[in-house]
């Protein structure tokens, strides 16, 4: 059996793919910066936190670390409209990815605090800083430059499942992916050039991220070592 | 005048362990009190209390004319006063040498971003490191970082300045650029405690000897009792040393 | 709660045990071989196994589903079921991650030992299998067993592109009827919690006994 390939109908179609990589994006941008910020904030309380908060927070790591994005999807988007609640379906989206990947990097960056030397949030208390001060300045700023890689490499992994979200009516880059496909019929290539696109976008958050990491940390950039 | 620095009868225990076991001594204005002893007789906890890194657990401890062992202290006054520097160095490794030296000034003080560099220039010629303002610590050797965390805490314009064996990790030809800078600042005026092994050092710029040994002061006394102690065990010490 | 209906998600979590075996088994062959590949003395070798990891890592499984579903007939294999196209996506992919983790604990041992191995003579397969193999396994235990936790999370996916009926499908599928979601979806999410973090804490507990031991 010989099968004839035509990416042109697929082609063709290209409004829709850039449509839905522009979503992709877009998704990916917001729930990048909310999950980097919760993720700090989370990792700051599961260290330095109330006992109770604490808890909370690594029960809240454990839950979403061991349950499927597609199951929390599903819980959230629709146990939400059952109860009355209909967000905007981009909106739930974004809600759904930030509480996942918020967990992972919780665990990320808390790592990377709990790598800071007791020796040096000593110097700046001794140096009259406040808590605050201490955690923004000596604390948070050296952990995520410690774990900027994996974080990275984290929120590669959100822009390529963020895909998943076409499940509940995103019209992200999959969920146009299925639309061309139920077009054309032309399954597998319809899979070849979203697969390309998806490629060069996990090579645009890399860019991106190793950008954003010039401006944050100069040290790297002046030495490129880590910390 | 008062005391800078008054320790009276001060106990502090780790856990079932008694490190301090009524610890008295004090320090004037413009003092150089050195605190020797053998590893483990409690030099560190005592100077570590100073900077309320320890709370004490019994007896008086005033340091600035902050009563340390009243509750309520207000750590942000008391760190004001009080500048310290630890064996590690401890500079934070992320930021240069100048943002090392301006991070308190602009956070605590609230400097200007101006002021600030003004003070760290000044505080960094003081320790002979001005041309290093723009460097990362892990550039810097043992010596100079050690230099740039006094800049650091003088940056503060401290009343009271505390050293922990600031010199031993350092090699021997590192170690002696730093205790010029910390006889330097003796010879300005500055009251300093320093907990130290160098005994050589501790003579030519201690006004004060405390010998410290299982938890209390065994002798203190000006820097003639290194040679001339008084007591078999500093004597003893002092032969091993 | 209807037990038919709870029936029904047990049913869809012995598929995906059954998926996440099948993805470990073929994955983990694939991705020792990229491991290999990715250490190989051979630089062409080394060139097509990093350009395969990173091909499939910046490609979402969901694609790689729509390959494995659509792939197999189209190099004349005829129409697949959905477990085989599941297996063989969740198979490709798995094989690049556990590619790269082997490759960090094989490198981990290799760097020290591997001078110490050829001095004795040994040959290059001999010192693979007899030295840094065994070293190998050892630290890459925990990890590997962390990867578990995420193919099972992973075959959830399965449900979407190739309709394979484990857990997540079969809770889609109740959901429809009742609509029930905070039901069904949360009881589903509680059968993989169930199986995912006592892997999760033996993950850890191991790794965590290694580091110990090293000390
Ligand atoms: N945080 C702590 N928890 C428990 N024990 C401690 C703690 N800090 C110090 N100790 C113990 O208190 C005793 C005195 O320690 P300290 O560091 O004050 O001694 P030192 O005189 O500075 O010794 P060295 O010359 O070795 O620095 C030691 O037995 C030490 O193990
Ligand atoms: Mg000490």
């Amino acid at each position: 059996m010989t099968y004839t390939f035509d990416f042109w109908p697929v082609l063709e179609r290209w409004p829709l793919l850039l449509k839905g990589t522009l979503v992709t994006l877009e998704l990916t941008l917001i729930t990048t910066a909310l999950g980097i910020l919760l993720g700090s904030v989370g990792a700051v309380l599961r260290t330095g936190g109330p006992r109770p908060v604490r808890a909370f927070v690594a029960v809240y790591v454990e839950v979403i670390r061991n349950t499927p994005l597609l199951i929390q999807a599903y819980f959230l988007i629709f146990g939400l409209a059952s109860a009355g609640l209909r967000l905007p379906i981009l909106f739930g989206a974004a809600l759904a990815l930030t509480i996942n990947v918020a967990a992972y990097t919780t665990e990320i960056v808390r790592a990377g605090i709990e790598s800071i030397h007791r020796g040096q949030t000593e110097a700046a208390e001794c140096l009259g800083l406040s808590r605050l001060q201490v955690y923004l300045h000596v604390i948070i700023r050296p952990a995520l430059e410690r774990v900027y890689p994996s974080l990275a490499s984290q929120y590669v992994l959100l822009m390529l499942f963020s895909s998943i979200v076409s499940a509940v009516g995103v019209d992200e880059l999959f969920g146009m992916a299925n639309r061309i496909q139920s077009d054309t019929f032309r399954n597998f290539e319809v899979f070849v050039v979203v697969g390309a696109i998806y490629l060069v976008l996990s090579v645009v958050v890399r860019f991106g991220f190793w950008l954003v990491g010039q401006a944050l940390f100069p040290r790297r950039r002046k030495l490129g070592t880590a910390l | 005048m008062s005391p800078v620095v008054e320790l009276e009868d001060v106990r502090k225990s780790f856990g079932s362990l008694e490190v301090l076991k009524g610890v008295s001594f004090s320090v004037e204005r413009g003092q150089v009190a050195a605190l020797i002893g053998q590893s483990g007789s409690g030099k560190s906890t005592a100077l570590r209390c100073m900077d309320r890194l320890e709370t004490i657990q019994g007896g008086r401890l005033t340091v600035c004319g902050h009563a340390l062992h009243e509750p309520g202290v207000k750590l942000s006054d008391l760190r004001r006063d009080v500048g310290i520097v630890f064996q590690g160095y401890n500079l934070f490794p992320h930021l240069t040498v100048a943002q090392n030296v301006m991070l308190a000034p602009r956070l605590v003080r609230k400097m200007s971003k101006a002021q600030a560099k003004d003070r760290a220039e000044q505080v960094l010629a003081r320790v002979g490191l001005a041309e290093k303002l723009g460097a990362y610590p892990e550039q810097l050797s043992g010596g100079q970082q050690q230099r740039v965390a006094i800049a650091r805490g003088l940056a503060m314009e401290p009343k009271l300045m505390l050293f922990d064996e600031v010199t031993s990790a350092l090699d021997p030809q590192l170690t002696g650029e730093v205790l010029r800078v910390i006889e330097q600042l003796a010879s300005e005026g500055m009251t300093m405690v320093l907990v130290t092994h160098e005994m050589e050092f501790a003579r030519r710029v201690a006004d004060r000897i405390v010998y410290m040994h299982l938890g209390k002061v065994h002798e203190s006394g000006g820097p003639e009792i290194l040679t001339r102690p008084a007591t078999p065990e500093l004597a003893r010490f002092l032969e091993a040393a | 709660m209807n037990p038919v209906f709870v029936l029904s998600l047990f049913d869809g979590l012995l598929n995906t045990v059954i998926l996440s075996l099948l993805t470990y088994l073929f994955g983990g062959l694939v991705g020792l071989a990229v491991a290999l590949g990715r250490i190989s003395p051979s630089k062409p070798v080394r060139l097509v196994a990093s350009t395969y990891i990173q091909i499939i890592q910046g490609i979402p499984l969901l694609v790689l589903m729509g390959f494995g579903f659509f792939g197999p007939s189209i190099l004349g294999f005829g129409n697949v079921s959905a477990l085989a196209a599941a297996t063989i996506a969740m198979s490709i992919y798995s094989s690049a991650y556990l590619g790269e983790i082997w490759r960090g604990c094989l490198q981990a041992v290799a760097k020290p030992q591997w001078e110490a191995a050829e001095c004795l003579g040994l040959s290059r397969v001999q010192r693979m299998t007899r030295i840094i193999i065994p070293q190998a396994v050892r630290i890459a235990i925990p990890p590997t067993v962390g990867f578990m936790v995420q193919i099972i999370k992973n075959t959830s996916v399965a449900s979407l592109v190739v309709g394979y009926g484990e857990l997540t499908y079969n809770a889609k599928i109740i959901n429809n009827a009742t609509f029930q979601p905070f039901v069904y979806f949360g009881l589903a999410g509680i059968l993989y919690f169930l199986v995912c973090y006592p892997l999760s804490e033996l993950s850890r507990m191991m790794e965590r006994r290694l580091n110990v031991a090293s000390r």
